[in-house]
């Protein structure tokens, strides 16, 4: 692997431990960014109103995402769609410190990913089992994230998908070594890659948790359950106090492990986002490409 | 007996600088919170790379700030690597935000710009021979005080430095397997 590839591996370690804010406007980056966030994803509509809007969404106004840029010194990221290698051009163009092929907004190619490794910016990928993780990684992203089910504050799936993710690797590392070729061969992926967690236990990229984390709870939930940071969508400015939740989840990030803290971070924060529950939705974006 | 080290744990790639201590034989304190630094005494401090807002931000909410600028006003020997140069910077260039504002240096703050811009070289580093160097969204040190001394420069730019027992590298040695700076903060000990 490039030189390169090993540098968007690095960054995605330097976040390790922090929360990714989705912001949709210069104003709520600096709130993200004063409260603690690690990094913002630029975008137009946050999950909650791409769910309850519609339609077809896209890559956001590089315009908006610049002026982004401008207002925080923290990494900022950017939404494409999956497959849409033109939208992935046009954020590099611009600089962007990662971009998220992402399931939230609708996909533009019904087989193909894009080929992340013949750009020099570093892409993050959602994935809900092994196969898809490693399949991405195989396609040059730098770090991965559970898929969850975006925009609907109900944590159900990013747990699912982060303790199958981790069961998968335990099964893996357990494994003997001459049965490798055909584990690679169930789940769909490069063999070396099989042979690297047989020897780690590990992800060869950092792996965050995102997907209806609204509360501390749930990002002390997500980092016990083996999440290396998290994602917050709609969870923040979706919510009644946004400053004051976002701090909170910051903090239960780095203090996962101490629940006396996280019953004090927990108290007062107003009212958190309105939930879906998963049998409730319609569209189940996590299932947008496997 | 094992030098204990206390590793600033509230974000970023604290356990990549534990990994490599653990090689070195000492043992790591995570410091995430006060009582952390209440129940352990620490013989060295390690301020990981991450990203310094977050960082200074949470020093002061988890009330680490305070503690831990007192030990290193005692003195207590400090590695701080990419944020936590900018931690230890008495000057950040363009920016009024202090932090520990403990070493007399002028640091600027993803001088080499965006992810694009993150580069590996390498490069001689206090005589002690070349060694790799990772650069990510890292600052660099525009100018140092009489009392500093200068430890690596990549390009005529000063991405190393010294003064008393403190250390700084804006590039991440936690991210090598190479252990030169490791070692060389441990001996101040």
């Amino acid at each position: 692997m490039s030189n390169r590839y090993e540098l968007n591996k690095n960054l995605a370690q330097m976040l390790k431990g922090g929360v990714i804010m989705d912001v949709t406007t210069a104003e709520q980056a600096r709130i993200a960014e004063d409260a603690g966030a690690c990094a913002v994803m630029a975008l137009e509509r946050i999950p909650a109103d791409i769910r309850s809007a519609g339609g077809v969404s896209r890559m956001s106004d590089p315009k908006m995402i610049k002026s982004i840029q401008k207002a925080v010194s923290i990494p900022v990221m950017a939404k494409v769609r999956i497959g849409h290698f033109g939208e992935a051009q046009i954020l590099q163009a611009i600089e962007i410190d990662y971009i998220d092929e992402s399931e939230v907004l609708s996909p533009a190619d019904d087989t193909y990913h894009i080929d992340k490794t013949k750009f020099d910016v570093p892409f993050v990928c959602g994935a809900k089992d092994l196969g898809e993780a490693l399949r991405r990684i195989s396609e040059g992203a730098s770090m991965i994230r559970t898929k969850g089910e975006p925009g609907t504050g109900d944590v159900v799936q990013a747990v699912r998908h982060m303790r199958l993710i981790n069961q998968q690797l335990r099964t893996i590392q357990n494994t003997r070594e001459d049965e490798l070729f055909q584990v690679a061969k169930d789940l769909q992926v490069p063999y070396d890659l099989v042979k690297i967690i047989h020897e780690t236990g590990k992800l060869p990229v950092v792996n965050f948790a995102a997907g209806g984390i609204a509360t501390p709870a749930d990002a002390a939930l997500m980092m016990q359950l083996g999440a290396e940071g998290v994602f917050v969508g709609s969870g923040i400015f979706k919510s009644g106090n946004p400053a004051k939740r976002a701090q909170a989840i910051v903090k239960a990030v780095t203090n996962f492990n101490d629940p006396k803290l996280l019953a004090e971070l927990s108290e007062d924060l107003g009212e958190a986002m309105v939930g879906i529950n998963e049998q409730e939705i319609e569209l189940l974006m996590a299932q947008r490409g496997i | 007996m094992k030098k204990t080290i206390g590793v600033l744990s509230v974000q970023g790639a604290f356990e990549e600088h534990i990994k490599i201590l653990k090689q070195l034989d000492v043992n790591c304190i995570e410091l995430r919170k006060k009582t952390d630094l209440t129940k352990h005494s620490i013989d060295g401090l390690v301020l990981p790379g991450g990203e310094s807002t977050v960082m200074g931000k949470l020093l002061r909410e988890l009330d680490l700030f305070d503690p831990i600028k007192h030990l290193i006003e005692q003195d207590i020997p400090v590695l701080g690597t990419c944020a936590g140069l900018i931690l230890l910077a008495g000057k950040i260039a363009d920016d009024e935000t202090l932090y520990f504002a403990a070493m007399d240096i002028v640091a600027r703050r993803n001088a080499y710009g965006r992810q694009l811009g993150s580069f590996q070289t390498d490069e001689e580093f206090n005589a002690l021979g070349k060694i790799p160097m990772v650069f990510i969204r890292a600052p660099y040190i525009e100018s140092v005080g009489e009392k500093v001394d200068i430890l690596a420069r990549v390009d005529n730019h000063i991405v190393a430095a010294k003064q008393a027992n403190m250390i700084v590298t804006s590039f991440h040695p936690e991210l090598t397997a190479d252990l030169t700076v490791h070692q060389y903060f441990l001996n101040l000990i």
